[in-house]
């Protein structure tokens, strides 16, 4: 892999893991994503910011293995990946989270979280219907894992609530939860403070640096809000009617011609 | 009044993920054995066995099984008593063609049958969701039965197109037949509840019912987090199918000991099993209970205060039946969609806090 670089904090950035190449998507006649390429790189937070109907969320569908792009080829860890169906994709080490909150309703948020280290659960269906033994260590060393998450992220008051309970604000972060319970490699967040307060919004983005700096989680997140974008990303893609406009730093990208027609308008004659 | 968990901490994982976290409720699950294992056989009588114990203790299987499916996993499935009929044609074909293997085998292994052939039946549901899953498990129904009826081989060729229940025994015992004591059908029934229901609740507090949870409420969610569709249905239509398969096995085997498949294992059959998982409560085991001892105690309540007390007609009170179920099925679907398990929750949280709830 290619050497990384230096953020301007003094993190150190890996190579690429994740590079997208050429990418299209068409629904119908619909072009979402035109011809776009970018690369995510190994301890870094990435963002893809764009106006309504850029094709961000599409790009993060492609990535997590929901759409198929049409062309272009998806690279992750150095190699081709294949078509596979979403859940192969997680199991890859690819978690995410949704703009409007996927959590399963009915369960407890401990469950909810718990659900998260699927992937991990290696005993079958006889040995859980025996339950003692092999399913019961199993789930004991997850729920220690799990239990760190909560405490990661100060939840552990509502652990036993029901999610259906819960305000938008706290549901919002059992579902990065539920994501980081998987350990990804590579963490997707889809507009994690969409729709939060300013104070939810600094505890929001406090948990997404220390998630980066603890775990030294690969992150690429999608946000609406330029200030916390410019803040917490090292590199900045741009994306405006399915086109790559921008990409590089928050500073290169903010004095960008482009990405500031995109963002003020620009008179047409 | 009755909750005092002062000093009734947990201090491990595992004791958290208990069957009955709260000290209280294991000693009464304690109990229940108890008296369900070493006091009921000795004072049960034909009647106790026939009316109540042992219609409650075999749809219990049922409806723990169809708990799964909707409950659990969300699979709408109207299919019941056709597998309940897989169920109990397998054990015939075995009971008759093995008459020297333990009745216990056979009953397993009739419910083994009927995971497989309801798996059969879930594969549309990877494609087909909600009312339209209902009406193919309702095709299901249908041609199960019309199976049974039809093709000679599986009621042995009989003239009268019935099944009939051969004498078996266990360990000496006898358990179908005429000559089968209550106290032993009732026991080899209780064997069977009990063992179904610490399976449902192993598979349902770990990893499996987590799966199966996850694709009843967000089904895209759950493919995003890693869970494979398939599997997960697949395996919830093979379990409830296991379950009530063994119900059906039970049904014809132990408590009626001759069927006629359209008459047993109808329609009527599905709804009622179906009744049972709503008004109990879906994705509850204790519901399942409940649901299952509130529809068989129903009609023997009303028949006890309608013809023995207030001395009304027979055919009366079989209506009044009937309405009641009928207005109680749009009671609980309207005030409390989670039926008695919600009821019996609220009263616990309650009851926990009481008399201090403040």
């Amino acid at each position: 892999m290619e050497e990384g670089y230096v953020t301007e904090d003094g993190r150190k950035i890996g190579g690429v893991v994740m590079e997208m190449k050429n990418i299209t998507l068409r629904f119908g006649g619909v072009v979402a994503i035109k011809d776009i390429s970018f690369d995510i790189r190994q301890g870094e937070i990435r963002a893809i910011i764009g106006p309504n109907g850029a094709g961000k969320s599409s790009m993060l569908n492609v990535i997590s293995g929901f759409y198929v792009p049409q062309e272009g080829q998806v690279f992750y860890q150095g190699k081709p990946r294949p078509q596979m169906r979403p859940y192969e994709v997680a199991r890859q080490g690819i978690a995410r989270t949704f703009q409007n909150i996927a959590l399963f309703e009915g369960m407890s948020v401990l469950d909810n979280v718990m659900t998260g280290r699927l992937n991990y659960m290696k005993t079958g269906l006889f040995q859980q219907a025996w339950w003692k033994g092999k399913a019961e260590q199993e789930e004991t060393e997850n729920r220690e894992v799990v239990e760190k998450v909560i405490d990661f992220l100060e939840i552990q008051h509502i652990r036993k609530t029901p999610v259906a309970r819960l305000p938008y604000g706290l549901k919002k972060r059992v579902e990065l939860a539920r994501a980081l319970a998987a350990e990804p490699s590579l963490l997707l967040l889809d507009e994690p403070m969409a729709g939060m307060n300013v104070e939810e919004k600094e505890d929001m983005s406090r948990f997404i640096l220390d998630v980066n700096d603890e775990f030294g989680t690969t992150i690429a997140l999608i946000e609406h809000d330029m200030g916390v974008v410019m803040d917490l990303s090292d590199r900045v893609v741009v994306m405006d009617y399915g086109k790559k406009i921008g990409d590089g730093t928050p500073d290169e990208v903010r004095n960008n011609q482009d990405v500031i027609d995109a963002y003020l308008g620009v008179a047409h004659d | 009044m009755f909750y005092r968990e002062a000093g009734d901490f947990k201090v491990s994982y595992q004791d958290d993920s208990q069957t009955f976290p709260i000290k209280f409720d294991r000693y009464r699950y304690y109990a229940v054995l108890a008296v369900a294992f070493l006091v009921i056989p000795f004072v049960i009588n034909d009647y106790w066995a026939n009316a109540i114990l042992l219609p409650f203790l075999i749809y219990s299987i049922a409806a723990i099984g169809l708990n799964i499916l909707v409950g659990y996993c969300g699979q709408v499935s109207l299919g019941t008593g056709g597998f309940m009929a897989v169920g109990a044609y397998a054990v015939y074909k075995l009971m008759t063609a093995f008459p020297e293997v333990s009745m216990f085998i056979h009953v397993l292994l009739a419910g083994g049958i009927t995971a497989l052939v309801c798996v059969a039946f879930g594969l549309p549901s990877l494609r087909i969701k909600g009312f339209y899953l209902a009406v193919a498990t309702l095709a299901a129904q249908f041609f199960l039965v019309w199976l049974f009826n039809r093709v000679p081989w599986f009621y042995n060729y009989s003239a009268s197109g019935q099944i009939n229940a051969p004498e078996r025994d266990v360990f000496g015992i006898v358990i179908t037949g005429p000559n089968a004591a209550s106290w032993a059908t009732y026991f080899f029934c209780l064997i069977f509840l009990t063992l179904c229901a610490i399976v449902a609740r192993n598979l349902t507090r770990g990893t499996t019912g987590r799966t199966w949870m996850a694709i009843r409420d967000m089904d895209i969610a759950a493919e995003i987090i890693g869970v494979n569709p398939l599997k997960a249905k697949l395996t919830a239509f093979a379990v409830s199918g296991f379950f009530i398969g063994i119900s059906g096995a039970l049904f014809f085997a132990v408590y009626l000991g001759a069927v006629e498949v359209g008459e047993a294992f109808g329609i009527n059959k599905s709804f009622l099993v179906l009744f049972m998982v709503i008004i109990g409560g879906l994705g509850s085991i204790f519901g399942s209970f409940a649901g299952a001892a509130f529809l068989v105690l129903l009609p023997v309540v009303l028949k006890v205060i309608g013809v023995d007390m207030m001395g009304w007609p027979t055919d009366i009170v079989a209506h009044f039946q009937l309405v009641i179920v009928g207005a109680l099925i749009v009671f609980f679907l309207i005030v409390e969609p989670h039926g008695l398990a919600q009821l019996w929750r609220v009263a616990k949280e309650k009851l926990r806090l009481w008399p201090f709830p403040h």
